[in-house]
Parts: structure tokens; sequence; C-alpha cells
């Protein structure tokens, strides 16, 4: 598709904008039907046994309190466990909330207490006591390593590592060599908004449930299942998410619990999660890998050996692709790779914003730049002298990689070229600075999406798409793409999205929301344009002027050239005079036969380039990040002022990642303990410098069909590992766990 | 007895508006305008006074109002998100947010542009140094920092240049 942009490609401020500025923008505890109940949920403190006794009596006193649900009393849900599985699950048994009295993991929600206020439900669930069975458990990883597997079944997207040359063999011949063992604890999602339902029983007895998910069509359709229920009967609406970085990829516990009281009480229910209890569900894996590379002294790389473990669950496989990217990535004759998950008695470890890659390329680009250093070479002349322009491990052509401008670029804007090779070699007074680089990788993925545009007498055009908005700016991107395709001002253009009732759209997740909703928009309103404009020439009430072959339609108003000079028609003129009140159309972007073929013969990614200033104070071992750059390829950028906060949110993420983020499990209760803000810190204002991000120019018209590649995750990938070796650089110093707490 | 059987006189002003109730003592002031009062622009984002997504200025000082109880400040002054708008024209602060892309998925916006406020009033704003460490107080997990950051900027700069205009 080529495009002349007017509107793609403009740095355009967000059109949800006014909205949020001032608390208009309604999120999924925020709706109030009348007469709604408060649901607080009470949790598991044990890890693995069976729920013996429940207490409810001092709860039920509590004034206003109206009902306490537990496995016992709940009304009718599914009894098949593939009931429960939902859209973006992982193979295994899923979680039943309220199945029964069994306990898989500490957490799990035994009760909900339903109240006329929020007070009174929060006060009766502390007085719910239980009794528990405790059965043995093991929620130590270390353990957990000795049980690791891989699962018969695993996801739709696993990639498995494939081999190439002789890796053992070459490791033993190569020159230099290097070898360790890496490690990322686990991370929780943390979005701002907790996860929360508000759940309202119509009066046709249908369901309007407003859930903070990235799938409103996903969790209708697990709703319905789950609680067997048709699908018309549940409507799901997410306008507005507050965050969610993968948190909200599956049905959480609050999304079914909510629903189901509602149904059994006949009555709206809202459950929000505390900030505590957002650590009862996703969380990233903790992971280990085992790295060795070889490279002959001139720094060629002759063997790379990764063999990656992840904690999953008992009860499901959740699988990673974290031992990939290095094949994919680097040329390199001999190489192999090796995937395992280990099981503990915890809830199921989940996507978090770039699942794999956060974790496989920064582990990885840490043990590249220590192979620089074995060969005494720049790290950013390493990767050059290393690069691989195909998809090494698939011996695949890619659809682009510009990558090579992205290290060009990044580094003459950084000033890399100013660095002394030496650690600790950089001073600025008493604090020690360092400089480190990686580069990041991701997948470029596009989906079948469908999208309606509508154009009504008022003269707007309004677009609709069950895509969600998690902050990723997607209102803006797709009124921009609908702009462009109809020809229509940007201030007439209306997005309706979260709505499990508007045409289908995948779950928002893995950046390919851009590059496939995107597209159906285009689709969509081409086409609405063709139907407009062939209504109006067929119509009689019609000017001679109007032919599809030579109106235009720009800024919103049909335009002609004819002898006697310009003529033009207002949108609402047009539909009048076609005999219409308004028209609509739906398409859907699929691949298509060209699309299926490229995606077989060419591998598709988003590459990036990151440059970090770190300076220590050598004293107290303090790390703050001074400077951050990412360079990025990623295809066209449909805006680069929000993309660009993309790529910033994600490189604070990654400052979180390589620096303070850690949920700390006790191993003897089955639990993360620092389970709130105080005590697992995420990135604040000071601990974020100013960071500069640069997208270099990557046409690319076969990876989708606007070219796009998507961004939402690159932006995680190779940072924390730049931080990692900025800190070695300053310091001397290898750390090969992630976060560092040099001075802990 | 039980906590929730008693209430207690409450009066307050909120967005300039009087407010006046019989209140159950453990309602915090933010679960008052969330849930008794519809002002759902105030964002609950840990209920503990470590995220700052539900400040608002109680007789123009920034402060979480998950941590004070509704019945605690008689008679005080609230401003929610809700009222710093002024005969339907975006504060300059709100503006400022949209034009440096200040947010993403705008949860924690609202406490974040309350604070803002309150900074100027404060003045904290001599570097952007100086207005990181004084906003530390509210999180943002999409990572808008330097947008934020860039936003009070610009206000800071609008004011200096009001005040040139006025002393000239």
């Amino acid at each position: 598709m080529n495009v002349i942009s007017t509107h793609i490609g403009q740095p355009v401020s967000r059109i949800d904008g006014v909205a949020k500025v001032t608390g208009q923008a309604k999120y999924a505890a925020e709706a109030h039907p009348p007469g709604m109940l408060y649901g607080v949920v009470v949790n598991s403190p044990i890890a693995r046994g069976r729920i013996e006794t429940i207490h409810d009596a001092e709860a039920r006193q509590v004034p206003g309190v109206i009902e306490v649900m537990t496995h016992l009393n709940r009304p009718h849900a599914a009894l098949f466990e593939k009931s429960y599985m939902d859209g973006l699950g992982v193979p295994g048994v899923p979680y039943r909330p309220l199945h029964d009295g069994e306990i898989h993991f500490n957490g799990q929600p035994v009760a909900v207490v339903l109240a006329e206020t929020f007070e009174a439900a929060r006060e009766a669930a502390m007085v719910v006591r239980v009794d528990y069975e405790r059965w043995p458990h093991n929620a130590d990883f270390e353990v957990a390593l000795h049980q690791k597997y891989m699962p018969s079944k695993t996801r739709s997207n696993y990639v498995p590592p494939k081999p190439r040359g002789d890796a053992a063999a070459a490791y033993a011949l190569s020159a230099v060599k290097i070898e360790g063992r890496y490690h990322l604890a686990p991370e929780h999602h943390n979005p701002m908004e907790m996860h929360a339902t508000t759940a309202i029983v119509e009066d046709d007895g249908t369901f309007t449930v407003w859930d903070k998910t990235q799938g409103p069509q996903a969790v209708q359709a697990y709703l319905a299942s789950a609680l067997s229920l048709s699908k018309d009967q549940v409507r799901v609406r997410n306008p507005y998410v507050g965050g969610a970085f993968g948190s909200g990829l599956r049905a959480v516990y609050n999304v079914f619990l909510a629903t189901l009281t509602a149904e059994m009480l006949k009555r709206a229910v809202r459950v929000t999660l505390t900030r505590s209890q957002m650590f009862t569900h996703a969380f990233r894996p903790e992971a280990v890998m085992d790295i060795a590379l070889g490279a002959s002294r001139d720094g060629t790389l002759q063997s790379m050996i990764v063999k990656g473990v992840t904690d999953t669950s008992r009860f499901e496989h959740n699988i990673e692709n974290i031992v990939i990217w290095g094949l994919i990535n680097y040329k390199c004759p001999n190489a192999t790779a090796d995937y395992k998950v280990a099981p503990r008695d915890t809830y199921t470890s989940s996507d978090m914003r770039a699942p794999g890659a956060a974790t496989g390329v920064n582990l990885l680009e840490m043990a590249i730049d220590e192979m620089a250093y074995a060969c005494s070479m720049d790290p950013l002349a390493f990767r050059l002298h290393n690069y691989s322009d195909i998809d090494a491990m698939h011996d695949m052509p890619l659809t682009s990689k510009a990558l090579r401008d992205a290290m060009a670029q990044g580094a003459q804007h950084f000033g890399w070229h100013d660095r002394s090779m030496m650690p600790g070699s950089m001073r600025d007074g008493r604090e020690l600075i360092g400089w480190g680089m990686a580069t990041g990788i991701w997948d470029a993925m596009f989906s079948p999406t469908s999208a309606r545009a509508r154009l009504g007498q008022d003269g707007r055009l309004h677009i609709a798409t069950a895509a969600s908005d998690i902050g990723t700016g997607t209102y803006t991107i797709l009124a921009q793409t609908a702009a462009e395709a109809f020809g229509m001002p940007l201030d007439r253009i209306d997005v309706e999205l979260g709505d499990s009732t508007l045409p289908e759209c995948p779950t928002e997740g893995g950046s390919w929301t851009a590059a496939s909703a995107g597209a159906a928009v285009w689709l969509a309103c081409l086409s609405l344009r063709r139907k407009l404009i062939d209504m109006l020439a067929r119509s009689e009430n019609a000017p001679p002027w109007v032919k599809q072959d030579t109106v235009t339609l720009e800024g919103g108003i049909l335009h002609d050239m004819t002898e006697n000079g310009p003529v033009s028609l207002s949108l609402p003129d047009a539909l009048s005079l076609a005999g219409y009140d308004a028209l609509e159309a739906e398409e859907t972007a699929k691949p298509g036969l060209r699309g299926k073929i490229s995606q077989m013969r060419k591998a598709r990614f988003t590459h990036s380039a990151v440059f970090c200033e770190v300076r220590v104070d050598p004293e107290l071992d303090t790390v703050r990040v001074t400077r951050l750059l990412n360079a990025v390829a990623a295809g066209r950028i449909m805006n680069p002022k929000t993309a660009a906060s993309q790529i910033r949110g994600a490189m604070v993420m990654a400052t979180g990642m390589a620096l303070h983020e850690e949920s700390l499990m006790d191993e003897r209760v089955g639990r993360f303990m620092n389970h709130n803000f105080a005590e697992y810190h995420i990135p604040a204002h000071a601990d974020i410098p100013d960071m500069d991000v640069l997208f270099v120019n990557e046409h690319d018209d076969e990876v989708s069909p606007l070219g796009v590649k998507g961004i939402g995750e690159i932006g995680m990938c190779g940072t924390a590992a730049a931080i990692a070796n900025a800190i070695f650089h300053a310091t001397g110093r290898r750390y090969r766990n992630l976060p560092i707490m040099p001075g802990a | 007895m039980t906590r929730e059987s008693v209430a207690v006189p409450c009066h307050l002003q909120i967005n300039g508006q009087d407010y006046s109730a019989d209140l159950p003592p453990s309602v915090t002031l933010l679960d008052l305008l969330r849930e008794r009062l519809d002002l759902t622009g105030t964002k609950k984002g840990c209920d503990h006074g470590q995220c700052g997504a539900c400040t608002v200025l109680v007789d123009g000082k920034r402060v979480k109002s998950c941590l004070i109880l509704a019945v605690s400040i008689p008679d005080a002054t609230v401003t929610t998100i809700e009222g710093i708008a002024q005969d339907g024209r975006l504060h300059p602060m709100q503006q400022a947010f949209i034009d440096a892309d200040a947010f993403q998925c705008g949860y924690c916006t609202p406490g974040q542009i309350m604070s803002a406020i309150a900074l100027l009033e404060e003045s904290h704003v001599h570097s952007r140094a100086e207005i990181r460490e004084f906003m530390s107080g509210n999180l943002c997990r999409c990572g808008a920092y330097n947008g934020i950051i860039d936003a009070i900027e610009r206000v800071v700069s609008q004011q200096h240049r009001n005040q040139a205009g006025e002393a000239a």
C-alpha cells in the first residue's frame, strides 16, 4: 500500500487527551450502576492444601454485608477445566476460581465478601477465618530447577530453537571463551490501575461487564464459557485501561468473581483488587540462562550455547521464547539452544512487556558485552563484526533490518566514539562514569483484524474496532489512519474501542495492534469512500461530476475539476443526495496470499540499538542512569510523538528491570513478600533522566499492509543490558543477575 | 458495635460546592470522592499512600487522599482534577500535559497534574532535577516521566512570561 502521508506520521497529540487530563475517562472501576455491591476478595495464606472450614459468621454480622461467597455456596459455573481456557491461556489446566476447596497457590481467592459499601466489605473480609489442611509445597526456584521439563504441548507462539553446526566442538576449539549463568528476578506488571471489574445485570438479564483487560472479546468468550452463558448475554467494555503491560492478557479472577456474584445476587457488583492482590496473579517468570560463547581472536563468534529455564505453576505450562534471540540476530556458524520450564506451587507466570525477549535479549546482550571485552573489542564494533543480515537461526531473509543504521545513528548522537575502552577510566570528580550499549530485537507481527467505518449525517466519520488502548496511543493512530484513508480532517473523526460488540480484533499485545488494527481501519475507510461515491454516482439527484475515477475526497469535502471550474460537495449533502442517513463499511485485514507467502519466506523483526551512561558513586556503590538513548528501526512510525513515549516508557520499565524490580519469594509460605510499591520499587521521577529516542528510516512494504512493525515492546529489549554493560564500564565489575544492586 | 454502624458528621467544600453528610469514620477522602460522589477523576492506585494517583489539594496543599479519613478534615476545601478547568477551559497544566504527551494510559495523570499544580505553588521548580525530586511521590508505570517534567517546565516558563508581561 503506497500512502502519501498528510496525517500518518504526524506528531499529533492524543485524541483521548482531554478525557484523561480532566478525569472524565472512565476506567473499569468507575461505572456506578444503582444498587451496586462491593466485593472484596479473601485470599489463601497457604500455597497448597485444602480448605477445611470457613468461618464467616462474624463477617456476616458486619452491617451492610449481603453475602460471603465461597466454593460451598457459589452458583453453578462450568464444571470442565477446558471451559476456563482463555484466548491467550497456556497449555495445562486453567485455574478455576472458587471451584472447590483445593488450594493451588498462595493468594488464591477463597471467598468474596459482598456488601452495600466498600468499607463494610473490607471490614468483613478481614474477619473471614479459614482453616486449612496444609500440604507440602515448593516455591523455591532453585529447587524447581531440578524438576525442569519441556511440556509436550507448547504455546502456539513458541519458536523451538534450531541448532546449526557443532556448537560444542566449536566452543572447545575457540581461542576466546566466556561462560556464565545469568539470572532475572521475577517481576510484577504493576499497572497503576489495579485490576477491577464492575459487572452489571441489565433488565433483560444480560451482563455488561466493565473490566480491566487487553482483550474485551477474549474476556467475553471466557465468561460465556466459564459461566455457561451465550456470548450475546455478555458484553465486555474497556474503553480506558490504566496500563496493563500483559497483566490483562488473560482473564484475572476479579472478572469471574464479580460476574458470578452479580449473577447470584442479581445486582451489580464491583470487585477491585488491592495493590497487594496485584501480586497474586500474573508476573514475569524468574529465569536463568546458561550462556557459553566462543570466538576467534579477531572477534568472530564461533559458537553460541544458550540454555534457559523459566518458572511456571504446577498446573499450567507457561512457555517463553528466551533462548532463540542470539541465534537469530548474530552470524555465528555454530549455535545451539535448549529451553525448559521449572514448576513451582505459585500462580502461573505470564507474559509481561516483551515476554521472552525482555529476558532473553537482555541477558544475552550482557554476555555479548563480556565477549567483546574478552576479545578486546569495542562492544559496538564487536556487534557490527558479527552482524547478521538474515534470520541466522532459520537461514531466512528478513523483510528489513535497519539495525546497522540504528547503531550508527545512535552511536553518533550519543557520542560513543569518545568512549575510552578501559573500565573505570572515565570519571567526573569522584563519580565513575560508564558507557554501555546493547541491541534489541522483537517480532513484527500482524493478526487478522476487522474494523468498521461509518459516515453520519453530522458529517463525522466514526471508526470502531474491539481493540484496546492501554496507553499505547491506539485511539490516536487509528484516527490518523482514517483521516489519511478517507480524506477527512482529524477533528471530524471519532474512534470507538474497548467493547466486545465491536468488529473483531485480537487481544492487544505483542506490538501487533498498530499494524493490524491500522490496516483494518485503512481498508474500511477506503471501502466506505468507494461506497459513498458509488451510491452518489448512481443517485439521480447527484451532480453529474460525481464519478468514481475523477472525484477526490479531501479535507472531508468531495471535489472535482470541471470545465467550469472546481466544484465541491459536503459529506452531509453527499449523503442526503445519495438518499442515506448514514453509510458504513466493515472490512477485515488479513495477510492474504502474498502476505502468507511472504511470512513463509521471510522473517520479520523490529530492531534497536540502546546507549546508556551511568554514574556510580565508588564509596556508596549507588548507580544513577544519567543518559539513555534508543535508536529504533521499526518500519513506518504512525505518530512520532506517541511512538517516542512508547519507547521511553519501555526504557523506564527496563531501568526498573536493570536496577530496581524484584519480586521476592518467601519460600516457606510460597508468597511474594514485597507486595506493595514501598518494597517493590518501580522507577520514580528521580530515577529517570532525559531520554532520547531516534526512529531510523526503514521502509518496509512487506512486513504489514501499512509498513508498520509495532513499537510497544522493543524499548524493553536491550535497554536493561545497556545499563548493566555501562555499570561494568564504570566499575569493572560484572553483574550477571538482574536487578543489579551493587551496594546491596 | 462495629465501626460501620457509627456515623460522624462531615462538612467539606469540594470543587466549590458544599458537601455535608454523616459518614462512617472509616471512609477515606479518596473513597468518598470516588464511590459516594462519583468524582472518579481521582484515582486509586495503591490505597497506601505510595503511588500518588489519589493526589488532591486540601486547603491548597497536595495530599494523598487515600491516607485521609474524610471526617478528619472538617470544613476543609478540597480541589480535585474535576475542579481545575475554568469555564470549560483547561487549566494550563492540563493543556501542557496534552501538548507534552505527559501520559499514556492516563491513570496516574490526575494525580500528577494535581501534584504539579501544588509544586508550582511550593516553588520547587528551579531545575529539572528539583522538579524530579519533588514529583517523585507520583509514580507512573507507563514511564511518561520525561513528558511530565516537560509539561511542568512549559507552565513555569508561561508563568514567567506572563509575569514579565505584567511587570512591563
